[in-house]
């Protein structure tokens, strides 16, 4: 009863436009990640401003990705591993082991490197998550539908056929589909895995533009391992290697004049 | 420089190391066209400054390559961090040489004009600049070639001694002037081809600025020690 009644509150705010202060900061503090005998993660203290768009990048294995599962409590889908620190999202440690999933996930959206659309049609992509979350009038949800799909700069394309299969879409407007479907629930958190490492250049650029078009609302945190794009599109851009965070600073500092010298090697693709 | 591992792709590693000698050979060629510049006054020799003058088109070509070079090397490696700064500073590098051959050129040409007058002085004052600016400029392309910022700051803060050496000969000139204006001219020419010298070192501490950034990532602290007061120099007849 209670859900249904913080559900229906929620509804009430028009449902076209976001909450603008509802972007969130992350504050991660002292975190270690461990799954068998392994630590992927070593004493990470960061914080993630919000409504920026923070770039992780480094070699394959160190850390990056498994940090940005952390965020939404992805590993627990997975038996044997856990977290351990602090990760405050808007001063609510999101490690606690009473958090609700499935709330939190709504709070911290993820999109995957390969675009996974439901094979269903372009709406019930977009409608499917927020009826979890929500219960709207049929109007409130096409105006959802539309909200998102604008805001994902897909809307103009796909108006005309929203009963048709997501499946027929072009890789890059699926990719924008499943960024769409992750706004739809209005979250404050963007998680992108490799967004569009399964993507042509133009196409890439398009999800580059949408990134930031949507930072003015939203907190997005980027893992990516094409440096040039973690330049065009982060503000902030943090380093790691073998689990640990080697540096973090602004885009423009990290890319001209990074202080450490393992940032420098990488970066400078010396890495040996 | 030697302690930083090379780049996995060992094109991009060459295309660098490419980048450099071409800098380092434009050094090259501006360093001998001062030095015979220099030669060219001092022990009034007329082939030599032809020398100087000829040497410029080849200076301007080499300035060209470098420039096409780096546009190549900016839209094909999208180089980042040192690499960046290195490839952005090499344009700014050869600009600076390019301008100490134009200067070097002038002075050749003036001295031309110089030989036609005999001079009741000698030239001490204008040797000890035109050996000290040599030395300044060899070292901050030796600095370019090694990528060593620490030697860059050496140049940089030695190009105060070249502009005392200045301001004296400045007042120098003007007293010789004034005693005798049947001087005027071939001092005025003296007075430019020293002025042509100290810009030469003023050239050679930008070079040491840029590749100071280029190695250390930020620029060199502090305002540089400038000794030129030529500007505010002024010699009253004994009379007043």
């Amino acid at each position: 009863m209670a859900d249904q009644v913080a559900a229906e509150q929620r509804s009430e705010t028009p449902a076209s436009t976001p909450d603008a202060s509802a972007a969130a900061q992350i504050a991660i503090r002292n975190l270690e990640f461990l799954y068998g005998g392994n630590r992927a993660l070593k004493g990470i203290t960061l914080d993630i401003p919000a409504r920026q768009v923070t770039a992780m990048i480094g070699p394959s294995g160190c850390g990056k990705s498994t940090l940005l599962r952390v965020l939404n409590r992805m590993y627990d889908l997975y038996p044997g591993q856990r977290a351990i620190g602090e990760v405050m999202i808007d001063g609510q440690d999101i490690l606690a082991p009473d958090v609700d999933l499935n709330d939190l996930r709504s709070r911290v959206g993820m999109v995957f490197q390969k675009p996974t659309p439901f094979p269903m049609s372009i709406y019930d992509n977009i409608a499917f998550g927020v009826k979890l979350h929500e219960r709207l009038s049929k109007a409130a949800l096409d105006e959802r539908v539309e909200w998102s799909l604008t805001r994902a700069a897909l809307w103009d394309e796909v108006r005309d056929r929203l009963g048709a299969s997501a499946t027929g879409l072009s890789g890059g407007q699926q990719q924008r589909l499943c960024i769409a479907r992750t706004i739809a629930v209005r979250p404050e958190v963007i998680l992108l895995d490799e967004p569009t490492s399964a993507l042509d250049p133009i196409s890439t650029l398009r999800i580059e533009e949408l990134i930031d078009e949507l930072k003015r609302d939203f907190t997005i945190v980027i893992v990516t391992h094409n440096m040039q794009q973690a330049a065009r599109c982060a503000d902030r851009v943090a380093f790691f290697y073998l689990g640990e965070l080697v540096e973090v600073g602004p885009a423009a500092q990290m890319f001209t004049a990074p202080r450490e010298r393992r940032t420098q090697e990488y970066i400078t693709g010396r890495f040996g | 420089m030697a302690d930083v591992a090379g780049h996995i792709v060992k094109s991009y590693e060459q295309e660098l190391a490419r980048l450099r000698s071409l800098i380092t050979e434009m050094g090259g060629m501006v360093e001998s066209q001062v030095a015979m510049a220099s030669e060219a006054v001092l022990g009034r020799d007329e082939t030599v400054a032809a020398r100087v003058v000829e040497a410029d088109p080849k200076v301007d070509a080499l300035e060209q390559e470098v420039q096409q070079f780096v546009i190549r090397l900016l839209a094909l490696r999208q180089p980042m961090a040192q690499d960046l700064r290195f490839i952005v500073a090499s344009l700014k590098i050869t600009s600076d040489l390019e301008r100490i051959g134009d200067y070097a050129a002038n002075v050749a040409k003036r001295s031309l004009v110089l030989h036609q007058f005999s001079l009741p002085f000698t030239l001490t004052g204008l040797a000890n600049m035109a050996r000290l600016v040599q030395e300044h400029l060899k070292e901050v392309i030796d600095a370019v070639g090694n990528n060593d910022a620490e030697a860059a700051v050496e140049v940089w803060r030695s190009d105060e001694g070249v502009d005392q050496i200045y301001n004296a000969l400045f007042r120098e000139l003007i007293t010789y002037m004034m005693e005798d204006p049947r001087s005027i001219t071939p001092c005025t020419h003296l007075l430019f081809i020293a002025k042509n010298l100290e810009r030469i070192g003023d050239h050679a501490t930008n070079v040491a600025e840029t590749l100071y950034y280029a190695v250390k990532g930020e620029t060199l602290a502090g305002v540089r020690p400038k000794g030129d007061t030529s500007a505010y120099a002024v010699v009253r007849p004994a009379s007043e």
